[in-house]
C-alpha cells in the first residue's frame, strides 16, 4: 500500500514530461533499491506501454536491476586509465576484504582519470586509492 | 581575514578539498569555492592572492597561514602549465564561482547570446560555419553544416541536445565544464536554439557524473530568465556506453532501450521525437558563446591547422606525472604533450603506450610521437582524436590485456542491434585468449558435434588463430552499424602491430 502511494506519488511527478521512461525508472530504483516485476507492471499501465516494453528498457541499462541489494556499494573503475594507474593489483585484496558483506561493482571512468585509482561511493567520489586506502574505504562502508 | 580560493570540482573533490575548505574555514580564513584550474596533479589547490600551493591537505592549513608552507608554486598565472595554454573554451577555469551569475558577467558572459540574438539565424549560423568549429564529441563534424540542416529542415516543433555522455576513459574535459562553467554551455545551446529556432533543449548527462548534474540543474535554474523562451531539462543517463552515440542517445531521452537508430534519417532531419534536433557536444556547445562576440569566428579560425581549427581541450590521463587539462590549439605533438607538459609517466618508468580517443581510439607507439594533433592526420594514422583524451601506459603494460579488454568492452556495451559487434567482441575475447594461451585450444562441444562437419577437426595453429582476428576485425570495421563495433578493432589491431611480444 504504501509503495503504491510512493508509485504513484512518482508518477504524478512526471505527468507531463516528455519521454518520462527514464526519469521514472530512476525515482522507482532511488525508492525501492530495484525495478521488479511488480514495478514494471504498474508503470507499464501508467504510461500505457506493454510491460515487455519496459522489461526492455529496464534490462537494457546497468543502472537498473531487477532484485535489491541492500549491501553498501563500492563503486570501483576499471577502465583503462585507472588500468594504467594501477587498479587491477588493487583488486584481490579489496575483494577479499569485502566479501559477502560489501558489494563491489565495476564501473567504466568517473571522469577522474587523471588521479586514479577512482571510485565511488554514492555521491561521494575518491581518488588516488591505493591498496590502504581503498580496504579502508571497504571497511567504512 | 585570508581569502582563500579552492576548486570544488570533482577532482578536487576526490582529492581531499572538502576537507582543506573546513580546514581553512575553521582557521578563520574566508574560504572561496571556485572551479579547477586543471592541474590535477596539484589538486586540491589552493590559492591566496594569485599564489598557489598544491596538493594541499588539512594538515598544511597552518603552515600556509604562518607562510611557511614548503608546497608553494608561486604564481598560478604564471606555471608553466598554464601559461602555454592557448584557452578559449577554458578561459574562466579558476577563476570563477561555477554558480555565480555575477561572475560569469563579469567575465564576458552572455555577451555571446546577446549578439547573436541581434542577428539574423542565418548570419549567425555562417558564423560558426567560418569559424571552422568542428563537433568535439568525436566525429569532428562542421557544426555550422549541422546547424544548418536543421534550420532548413521543416518542422513545427525543433529541438537542441547535449551530448554529455562522456563515457571514454581519459576524458574529463565536459564534465569540468558542466562543473566548472555551466552558464557557458547554456548560453551555447541558447544561440544554438536561436540559430535553428528551437525552444527546448535536453542535456543527457550520464549517472556517474553526480557532481555536474547538481551544478547544471542548479545553473539552469538561475539562468532561465535569462535564456527564455527557451528552456533545458537535465536528463540522466543509466549507464550505457552506447548511449553517448547521439542516435541512441535520442532513443534514451525518449524512453527507449538504447539502440543505435540506422541512418539516414539523420537527426538533423529526424532526430528527437521525430523533430529536427542538432545534437552536439559539451565542448562544441562550449565553443559558441567566444565565437559569437565581435570578431571572435576571426579569432577562432586563426588558430590550428589545415581543417582541424580553434583550440582543443586536450585531457591528460593515465600514468602521466602532470595529468589534467590542458586547451591548446590543434597541431601540437604527443612528445610535447606526454614529455614536455606531462612530465612523463607517474611511475618514473619508461612511456610504453598512449591510447588517444577513449576505449575505440588506437594505442600509438612512441615512435610515431611526431604525428600532430589534427583530425586528419590521426585519420591517416589509423587512429582517433575522438574526445581529445590521452591514457599513458608505462613500461608494465601488458598490451594483449588491453586488446582483450577493448573486446570484452565492446561486449559488455554493445547496443546489440547488429552481429559483427555483438557476436564479434565475444568470439574477439575467447579469440585473443586462446592466443595468449590462456583459452582452451581444443575444439568446443560444439565443434565436436555430428553436423558441425566444416568445422576444425584439431585445435588450429597460433598463424591460424591470428589470421582469425584480423579477418574478425576486418568484418567488424566494414560491417557495424556504429562506431563501438566499427572501431574497437583500433585498439586491438594496433596493439597486436607493435607488441606482438604481449600476445605469447
Ligand atoms: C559508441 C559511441 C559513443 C559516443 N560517445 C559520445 C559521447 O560520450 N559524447 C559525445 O559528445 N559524443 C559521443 N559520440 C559521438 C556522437 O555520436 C555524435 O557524433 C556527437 O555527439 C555529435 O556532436 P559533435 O558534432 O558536437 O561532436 C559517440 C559515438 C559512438 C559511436
Ligand atoms: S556496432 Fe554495436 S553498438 Fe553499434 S549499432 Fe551495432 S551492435 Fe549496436
Ligand atoms: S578511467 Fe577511471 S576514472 Fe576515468
Amino acid at each position: 500500500m504504501i509503495r503504491d502511494a510512493q508509485l504513484e506519488a512518482i508518477f504524478a511527478a512526471f505527468r507531463g514530461t516528455e519521454g518520462p521512461l527514464l526519469p521514472i525508472l530512476h525515482e522507482v530504483q532511488h525508492a525501492f533499491g530495484c525495478v521488479d516485476a511488480e514495478a514494471e507492471r504498474s508503470i507499464a499501465h501508467e504510461l500505457n506501454l506493454s510491460r515487455a516494453e519496459v522489461h526492455g528498457v529496464v534490462s537494457f541499462y546497468h543502472d537498473f536491476t531487477p532484485a535489491s541489494d541492500l549491501r553498501p556499494c563500492i563503486e570501483l573503475c576499471r577502465a583503462e586509465a585507472c588500468q594504467a594507474r594501477g587498479v587491477e593489483a588493487l583488486v584481490p585484496a579489496t575483494e577479499e576484504a569485502a566479501g559477502t558483506r560489501v558489494k563491489l561493482k565495476t564501473v567504466y571512468c568517473l571522469g577522474l582519470c587523471s588521479v586514479g585509482p577512482a571510485a565511488r561511493v554514492g555521491e561521494r567520489v575518491y581518488a588516488r586509492l591505493d591498496s590502504a586506502a581503498l580496504i579502508k574505504l571497504v571497511h567504512s562502508v | 581575514m585570508t581569502r582563500v580560493r579552492i576548486s570544488d570540482d570533482a577532482v578536487a573533490v576526490a582529492c581531499g578539498a572538502d576537507e582543506v575548505s573546513s580546514a581553512f574555514a575553521a582557521a578563520g580564513a574566508s574560504v572561496e569555492r571556485v572551479s579547477s584550474w586543471g592541474m590535477h596533479w596539484l589538486e586540491p589547490l589552493v590559492e591566496i592572492d594569485g599564489i598557489g600551493f598544491g596538493p594541499v591537505s588539512a594538515a598544511d592549513v597552518g603552515a600556509i597561514l604562518a607562510g611557511s608552507c614548503d608546497k608553494r608554486i608561486g604564481l598560478i598565472a604564471e606555471h608553466s602549465f598554464i601559461a602555454r595554454q592557448q584557452r578559449l573554451t577554458f578561459a574562466r577555469a579558476g577563476k570563477t564561482r561555477p554558480l555565480s551569475l555575477d561572475d560569469y558577467a563579469a567575465t564576458g558572459g552572455w555577451a555571446g547570446l546577446t549578439r547573436a540574438r541581434s542577428l539574423a539565424p542565418q548570419a549567425l549560423i555562417d558564423e560558426v560555419t567560418g569559424s571552422g568549429l568542428r563537433g568535439r564529441g568525436g566525429a569532428g563534424f562542421p557544426a555550422g553544416i549541422k546547424w544548418q540542416t536543421v534550420a532548413n529542415a521543416a518542422g513545427a516543433r525543433k529541438y537542441v541536445v547535449c551530448n554529455a555522455d562522456e563515457g571514454d576513459s581519459g576524458t574529463f574535459a565536459d564534465r569540468m565544464l558542466m562543473e566548472g562553467d555551466p552558464f557557458q554551455l547554456i548560453e551555447g545551446m541558447a544561440i544554438a536554439a536561436h540559430a535553428v529556432g528551437a525552444d527546448r533543449g535536453y542535456i543527457y548527462v550520464r549517472s556517474e557524473y553526480p557532481h555536474a548534474i547538481a551544478k547544471l540543474t542548479a545553473a539552469i535554474k538561475l539562468a532561465a530568465p535569462r535564456i527564455a523562451p527557451f528552456g533545458i531539462e537535465v536528463r540522466v543517463g543509466a549507464g550505457a556506453y552506447v548511449c553517448g552515440e547521439e542516435t541512441s542517445m535520442l532513443n534514451s531521452i525518449e524512453g527507449k532501450r538504447g539502440e543505435v537508430r540506422a541512418k539516414p534519417p539523420l537527426p538533423a532531419l529526424e532526430g528527437l521525437f521525430g523533430c529536427p534536433t542538432v545534437v552536439n557536444n559539451v565542448l562544441t556547445f562550449a565553443a559558441i558563446p567566444h565565437i559569437l562576440i565581435e570578431g571572435g569566428a576571426a579569432l577562432y579560425d586563426s588558430h590550428g591547422v589545415a581543417r582541424s581549427k580553434g583550440t582543443m581541450p586536450i585531457q591528460l590521463a593515465g600514468n602521466i606525472k602532470h595529468g589534467g587539462l590542458y586547451e591548446t590549439a590543434f597541431g601540437i605533438t604527443l612528445n610535447e604533450l606526454v614529455h614536455d607538459i606531462g612530465g612523463g609517466t607517474a611511475s618514473g618508468r619508461p612511456v610504453k603506450a598512449v591510447q588517444v580517443g577513449g576505449p575505440l581510439g588506437a594505442y600509438i607507439h612512441p615512435d610515431r610521437f611526431d604525428i600532430p594533433f589534427d583530425y586528419e592526420a590521426y585519420t591517416v594514422a589509423d587512429a582517433l582524436i575522438g574526445h581529445g583524451g590521452i591514457v599513458v601506459f608505462d613500461d608494465t603494460a601488458d598490451m594483449g590485456h588491453m586488446a582483450r579488454f577493448a573486446m570484452q568492452f565492446c561486449a559488455a556495451e554493445s547496443c546489440g542491434k547488429c552481429t559483427p559487434c555483438r557476436i564479434g567482441s565475444v568470439r574477439g575475447v575467447e579469440l585473443i585468449d586462446r592466443i595468449r594461451g590462456q583459452g582452451s585450444a581444443a575444439p568446443d562441444a560444439v565443434s565436436r558435434l555430428p553436423q558441425m562437419h566444416n568445422a576444425a577437426k584439431q585445435a588450429p595453429t597460433r598463424e591460424a588463430n591470428l589470421q582469425l582476428l584480423e579477418d574478425l576485425c576486418e568484418t567488424m570495421k566494414g560491417a557495424s552499424l556504429c562506431a563501438l563495433g566499427g572501431f574497437t578493432p583500433y585498439p586491438v589491431l594496433s596493439a597486436l602491430k607493435h607488441w606482438p611480444e604481449d600476445f605469447s
